[in-house]
């Protein structure tokens, strides 16, 4: 864990120090910056159009009570979505990600830890990956910033507007069209006050005049600028990494399990924080273990399963269970506590021992011979499936 | 007069003595665990968590607590099991103050986050040897892999790691269980898993169980009777 941060905390110097050195080189960073601004100023106003209108109905979600946070609300939501389902953000094809481990001295060996995952957000899009913890959810974040640890190694396709990304790419991009939003609040900087370190050390007016109206916004204390982060709650410090994200007008925020120790309200409240990222034009991939919480906000889910991504759902079919796909899925589904509270026996399989064929083979009850040879992943009623007894 | 009045002293003596006995049978019947206002807060300078506050679980019941963010759950939890002691007030098993219990403590917690409540120089077979015997029957009935026995907690996921929480806390002089928010990181199929198996070790044992959770439909299938702490009203209930 602590590795991961160090790596984390790490790369984000680098990319700092980059940036510094880009300047110095006079690169045309003016030009650069001129024309992702002209993106924001398109959507800008197209945000402030759909604000207006969110205004009317309903005041910001984080102003209004959760309590009332009814189904209407949220086919409210969706069918706001299908219609301005946008340009391709993000396409992944068959990514999969394995390790180099040592074994009994130098013996080396590959641990594929994430295989044939396949995932596609559009803009104003929010995809939620959801999967047991232990199944490799987070690696995919890592794998699409491009900080994976060392001994890691990538393959499959990914593509991002389209066009292949490279980490050569990655590494312009990430930090102001893509962003991570973290896992864990111990990612900043502690020595850094937040606003500084929002910033990202900028400190011309206009980007002042931004921060202040989206801390305005998620309700932070314009003082809070002038605080270190210990010196703010853990409800606080998840806004404040979300300002992060929010500055640079992103096209991509990749949310890597934002609510965990979460207080329920607190955790809601985040998500449609993200929600309305997704609703000013952004694609936001959301990874997380929590099912429930992933439904009220997110347009799909992708169910990921021992390191493969077994369906893939309008998260409207999870309100009947003949709509899912996958056993998995129905699983899930039904060991929700008010839909029945049961579960299957045995548990995710471990990378090492992973089963031929479906990874939930072994734990399903309508496993035959067939289930233990390659399986592909196709359509079936406007999603996907990776299983040969769907219907 | 004089006379009448010691015979009268004795009587009562008697009868207090024949009440204790009495109670003390019931109690190994039917244990309870108390929390005499208890009142707590970490330093001088910050707030006042706990006030006056009073709950008793008994040895039957399985209690759900529901209770804002803040409010002090942990802390309760904490002082339930021994963790911390309270600025005033008391807790009691049986009558007696949990203090006065020497060695394994009868009161066990299982906590939020397993990572954080194992020591992650201890192989797992380590780590289940701090609890109290645990049985065979208890290893397998969570699900536990022989294999994962061997490793050490950076090498198994936290699902897997709460099982073995879970398990190190269900020692065989255990008879009360605090699972403070103890499936918020596990998927659904694994909370519903471990869920049942509790229930029914639980009920077997006559363990009495307090669950914190903000899940109000998991405390309606997991508990007999759910206690809202912001009313500070017992609202008994059956599931």
């Amino acid at each position: 864990m602590s590795d991961k941060q160090q790596e984390h905390t790490h790369m984000h110097k680098v990319n700092s120090t980059e940036g510094g050195r880009e300047d110095a080189l006079g690169y045309d960073e003016g030009g650069v910056h001129e024309h992702s601004h002209h993106h924001g100023y398109a959507r800008n106003e197209h945000i402030h159009g759909h604000a207006a209108a969110d205004q009317v109905e309903n005041t910001y979600p984080h102003e209004h009570e959760h309590g009332g946070y009814d189904h209407q609300h949220h086919g409210h939501y969706h069918n706001h979505h299908s219609h301005k389902r946008g340009e391709t953000i993000l396409e992944i094809k068959n990514m999969n990600i394995s390790f180099t481990q040592y074994s009994k001295g130098f013996r080396q060996i590959q641990l594929p830890v994430i295989k044939d995952l396949n995932v596609t957000i559009c803009a104003g899009e929010m995809v939620a990956v959801v999967g047991s913890s232990g199944s490799g959810k987070s690696l995919l974040a890592h794998g699409v910033m491009g900080i994976l640890p060392y001994n890691a190694t990538m393959g499959g396709e990914m593509y991002y507007q389209g066009e292949p990304l490279t980490p050569k790419r990655i590494k312009k991009l990430r930090g102001n069209e893509i962003v991570m939003v973290p896992q864990s609040t111990s990612y900043l900087d502690p020595l850094m006050k937040m606003g500084p370190q929002i910033k990202k050390g900028r400190k011309d007016e206009k980007t002042a005049k931004k921060l202040r109206t989206i801390f305005k916004r998620y309700s932070l204390d314009e003082s809070v600028e002038q605080q270190y982060p210990f010196e703010l709650s853990g409800g606080m410090t998840r806004r404040a990494l979300i300002a992060t994200a929010m500055l640079d007008d992103p096209k991509l925020v990749v949310a890597d399990e934002p609510t965990p120790g979460l207080h329920m309200n607190v955790a809601k409240r985040t998500m449609d924080h993200f929600r309305e990222l997704a609703d000013m034009g952004a694609g936001v991939l959301l990874i997380t273990h929590d099912l429930e919480l992933a439904l009220e906000v997110a347009d799909r889910v992708v169910v990921f399963y021992a390191g493969t991504t077994i369906e893939e759902a309008n998260a409207e079919d999870f309100a009947h269970v003949e709509n899912l796909r996958h056993p998995y899925t129905k699983a899930l589904w039904q060991a929700i506590p008010q839909n029945g509270f049961t579960y299957v026996d045995g548990v995710q399989p471990y990378v090492k021992d992973m089963p031929r064929g479906c990874p939930f083979g072994p734990r399903c009850s309508y496993y035959t011979e067939q289930c233990s040879e390659s399986i592909p992943y196709q359509r079936l009623r406007n999603g996907y499936v990776r299983c040969c007894h769907a219907k | 007069m004089n006379q009448f009045h010691i015979r009268d002293c004795v009587t009562d003596m008697y009868v207090a003595a024949m009440r204790n006995s009495k109670e003390m049978k019931m109690d190994k019947e039917k244990s309870l665990l108390e929390a005499r206002n208890i009142t707590f807060q970490y330093s001088k300078d910050t707030r006042m968590i706990l006030k006056d506050f009073s709950l008793t679980v008994s040895g039957e019941e399985r209690m759900g607590l529901v209770a804002p963010s803040g409010f002090g759950k942990t802390t309760f939890c904490k002082i339930l099991a021994g963790y911390e002691q309270p600025d005033a007030g008391e807790v009691l098993l049986d009558g007696i103050p949990l203090s006065s219990y020497k060695g394994y403590c009868p009161v066990q917690m299982i906590w939020q986050h397993p990572e954080q409540s194992v020591n992650p120089r201890l192989r797992m077979s380590e780590v289940l040897a701090e609890g109290d015997e645990v049985e065979p029957r208890i290893i397998e009935g969570l699900g536990i892999e022989a294999d994962w026995l061997n490793r050490y907690p950076a090498e198994i996921s936290g699902g897997e790691m709460q099982r073995f929480c879970i398990a190190r806390a269900l020692g065989k002089r255990t008879r009360f269980l605090l699972a403070d928010e103890i499936s918020t990181m596990l998927d659904l199929i694994t909370q519903s898993q471990i869920w049942h198996f509790l229930i029914e070790e639980v009920q077997k044992r006559k363990i009495g169980l307090l669950t914190v959770s903000h899940n109000d439909e998991l405390l309606k299938q997991v508990c007999t009777m759910i206690c809202n702490l912001e009313e500070n009203a017992e609202t008994p209930r059956c599931s």
